[in-house]
């Protein structure tokens, strides 16, 4: 028994590590018929929740050492080697803290709001495919379960926002609640062209049909085609305003409105919403590489031998980099012009994109010499002066003149 | 959750139910204005937010209550006085040396040009004429702190606007290497106490000049990075332009100056007008805006960085040798003839001037501030009006105030 059992953990974590289908099988196995569903279940969320709360831990100190190089400083150094202990003295700061619910608070609401953060962000790593074989539900509708769990953290700013009893969160939230719900749209939008082109509602469908390569060395990947290109480019526009990331932090902007719904909040309970909001962008993070950089698959031929968990966590770690470096550059836009930006230029050029896709799908059975190449362009024009002519009209809107000044002696 | 039933909850819950709450704990803490139209029908709420005085973005202890309709401003109350500490009394029952550091304390980033206004004033009751190395002294420290609030002015719009501190930082670096020419010259970092009646406390060193060199010719080069950065940066254009308006009439109304009247068109510099000091000897021109709005106010202080760059290059050419203190001042027993004068200086934020009256004995009789910051800040309802809280938030980061000099 004892020995079936640690043959069993070892040849699991043998095939985790090496990329083999089912690594759970010999291992649950082991146990009594009537507590195996139980095993294989806990088997599969512990390590997403081990995993993607040490991801948290190590971005935490990555964006502050990296904001810290981008603003001519160090960053963390004091805790541990090069910082690597800071967020474990973050944390311990955080669970020391003092609890504090203002006195007039709708009591239940307050603590309940960073539970319902957490819990649906959580849920949506359940149809994500992290690796070859390592994906906790193939569902059908994977896309959408993922886009009906995420939904759930407008709720959840809207309780926190609303319970506090402070005129910061109530602000706060109204301004999350219009941010968020207009980029949904375009969230959306983009990634149903992915879903025309696979003609599967299920990620790890999706992922398949990214597979293989152009000329041996191109990987079919969405992103590598014009309108892929478009849609991942709005995609993560959209997913930086729905996981309140700046340039789109208004909801919690510090020099306005103080932290927003997050004002009201300390201890534990504001930990909690920094881990949500954390996971949540690594959540949509690894659909945007889903969804348009082919999932686990590795970029070149020869790189298969890595195996694809690596991939995938490479290009997430990537995107959430590029969302550390727009975070150290760029101001913060207003609500109205953010909502400009959402209804007069994301959702038509979505709209346009999916019109796009849909060209690209039919213009498929094309088979005349240059088929491929004339596809291209004619998609890549489709885009592009859509593009353009928004792009004018958007500031057109907002009358910007380049000025020039006098100069008196 | 905490219950008021006693006995469900702890031991800490019993003993916080007994402590007497403050009149109205416990209830709505909003103070919701109805919000009628003309016909009297009601059409939703106004909310009422005290901005301040603990809030990130308003530079110091600062309130600013705004009556918000969603998220533009209706009505805004500008509430000062949280840093009051009596300067003037306390400059009036001091010599006149005895409150030159404590003007150092007014506005804390510029105290150079704080120091000189006042010694300009003193100069001027006491009839005293600082020598010609001495002049240029004061111009070269009088530019260099120019250049230093301007650069963190800058830097706090962007901070403002939401740029989490990366304008800041590289402004401050900047900073840094003026401090350090400061350090060396007066021996401390931001309180110099380095102007005296007739002159200056020490003299330049040789080294001092070459070394304040490098880091002016540093600075143009700093400046193109800036305005490459974030000049042509469509997010701020976007957010700073036709945003907190300043009309011309206004502006004069009111008696703003320093650069947010210049960037309103009004020709109106002191460094120009007055000539004090030696700056009739030099050639810098004046930057105008014609719009009046934040942009503009970010825009003049950009160029008015590159003129003081060109004064500094020539001040620092031209320096002579020769004494630094009119030999006619007296340290010990400085009794000024009774009579009164009034001294101004372009100060970096405005029209900074010291009022002054004497009755003959060693300290003033009257002493007066007339801050810039404070008297800038009177226009802000005016500006505010009708724009989001966001806009509110960078227009205060352009009128550039400094909370010591406000209050005194």
């Amino acid at each position: 028994m004892i020995g079936e059992f640690f043959k069993g953990l070892f040849l699991m974590i043998w095939k985790v590590v090496t990329d083999q289908p089912d690594p759970k099988v010999e291992f649950v196995s082991v146990f009594p018929a009537t507590i195996q569903p139980i095993i294989s279940v806990l088997l599969s969320i512990v390590p997403i929740i081990m995993v993607f709360a040490s991801l948290f831990a190590l971005t935490t100190l990555l964006e502050r050492k990296g904001l810290g190089r981008i603003q001519n400083r160090l960053g963390p150094n004091r805790v541990g080697p090069f910082g690597l202990f800071q967020p474990v003295a973050d944390g311990l700061k955080m669970l020391t803290k003092e609890d504090i619910v203002p006195h007039s608070a709708d009591k239940l609401i307050h603590f309940l709001a960073p539970i319902v953060l957490l819990v649906p962000t959580l849920l949506a790593y359940a149809v994500l495919p992290f690796g070859q074989n390592m994906v906790p539900i193939d569902m059908d509708a994977g896309i959408l379960f993922f886009f009906a769990v995420g939904a759930s953290t407008e709720l959840s700013i809207f309780m926190a926002g609303w319970s506090s009893r402070n005129k910061y969160s109530l602000l706060g939230a109204m301004r999350a609640i219009a941010q968020m719900i207009s980029y949904e749209i375009p969230l959306i939008i983009s990634s149903v062209t992915v879903i025309m082109i696979a003609g599967s509602l299920s990620l790890v469908e999706i992922v398949d049909k990214q597979s293989g390569y152009h000329f041996g060395f191109l990987p079919h990947w969405n992103v590598f085609t014009p309108w892929g290109l478009a849609g991942f480019i709005i995609f993560l526009i959209a997913s930086l305003a729905e996981s309140n990331r700046s340039p789109f932090d208004i909801p919690e902007a510090e020099s306005e409105i103080i932290a927003g719904h997050l004002t009201e909040y300390s201890g534990f309970k504001y930990a909690l919403f920094f881990l949500a909001e954390y996971l949540g962008m690594f959540a949509v993070s690894g659909l945007a590489v889903t969804l348009f950089l082919g999932g686990w698959r590795a970029p070149l031929p020869f790189l298969e031998i890595v195996p694809s968990y690596i991939w995938f966590l490479l290009k997430l770690m990537g995107l959430v980099c590029l969302f550390i470096w727009i975070r150290g550059t760029l101001p913060r836009l207003r609500v109205d012009q953010l909502l400009n930006f959402a209804w007069k230029f994301m959702l038509p050029m979505s709209l346009i994109n999916l019109f796009v896709a849909a060209i690209w799908h039919f213009t498929s059975v094309w088979n005349f010499r240059g088929a491929g190449l004339g596809r291209w362009l004619l998609c890549a024009a489709m885009i592009a002066v859509p593009y353009v002519w928004l792009g004018r009209t958007l500031i057109g809107n907002k009358k910007i003149t380049h000025r020039t000044y006098r100069f008196a002696n | 959750m905490i219950s008021d039933a006693p006995g469900q909850m702890g031991m800490t819950s019993e003993s916080a139910s007994q402590v007497p709450l403050p009149e109205g704990a416990g209830q709505s803490n909003y103070t919701v204005i109805p919000k009628t139209s003309a016909e009297g029908t009601s059409e939703g709420e106004l909310l009422e937010v005290a901005m301040g005085p603990q809030h990130p973005s308003t530079h110091g202890v600062f309130r600013m209550d705004v009556v918000l309709d969603g998220e533009h401003v209706v009505k805004l109350k500008p509430v000062f006085g949280y840093l009051h500490r009596n300067h003037e009394q306390i400059a009036e029952s001091t010599t006149y040396l005895g409150s030159m550091p404590y003007t150092d304390r007014l506005d804390y980033l510029c105290s150079m040009t704080n120091n000189w206004a006042y010694a300009l004033s003193v100069e001027k009751l006491a009839g005293l004429q600082p020598p010609e190395r001495a002049e240029y002294i004061r111009i070269i420290t009088a530019e260099l702190t120019r250049l230093v609030n301007h650069t963190c002015l800058v830097g706090f719009l962007l901070q403002d606007m939401g740029a989490l501190g990366t304008p800041l930082m590289y402004a401050f670096r900047e900073r840094e290497l003026i401090l350090d020419l400061f350090e060396a010259l007066s021996g401390s970092r931001m309180m110099y106490n380095y102007m005296r009646f007739g002159g200056c406390r020490v003299d330049l060193s040789a080294d001092w000049i070459e070394q304040a060199k490098q880091v002016v010719d540093g600075y143009s080069r700093f400046l193109d990075e800036f305005e490459k950065l974030l000049t042509e940066n469509e997010i701020l254009v976007s957010r700073t332009q036709g945003v907190g308006v300043l009309t011309v009439k206004l502006a004069i109304n009111a008696s703003i100056t320093g650069p947010m009247l210049r960037a309103s068109g009004v020709n109106y510099d002191i460094r120009k007008v007055d000539k004090y000091g030696i700056y009739d000897r030099f050639d810098f021109r004046i930057p105008l805006g014609d719009h009046g709005d934040v942009y503009d106010r970010y825009m003049i202080r950009v160029l008015e960085m590159r003129e003081s760059v060109k004064i500094l290059n020539q001040a620092l050419r031209d320096i002579p040798a020769g004494p630094i203190m009119d030999p006619k001042a007296k340290i010990r027993g400085f009794r000024p003839k009774a009579g009164e004068a009034y001294g101004r200086i372009e100060g970096p934020k405005g029209e900074l001037g010291f009022y002054l009256i004497s009755d003959g004995s060693p300290n003033p009789y009257r002493y007066r501030v007339r801050p810039p910051s404070l008297i800038n800040l009177t226009v802000l309802e005016d500006m505010c009006l009708g724009e989001t809280v966001a806009d509110v938030v960078i227009i205060l980061g352009s009128v550039d105030i400094v909370l010591g000099e406000v209050d005194r």
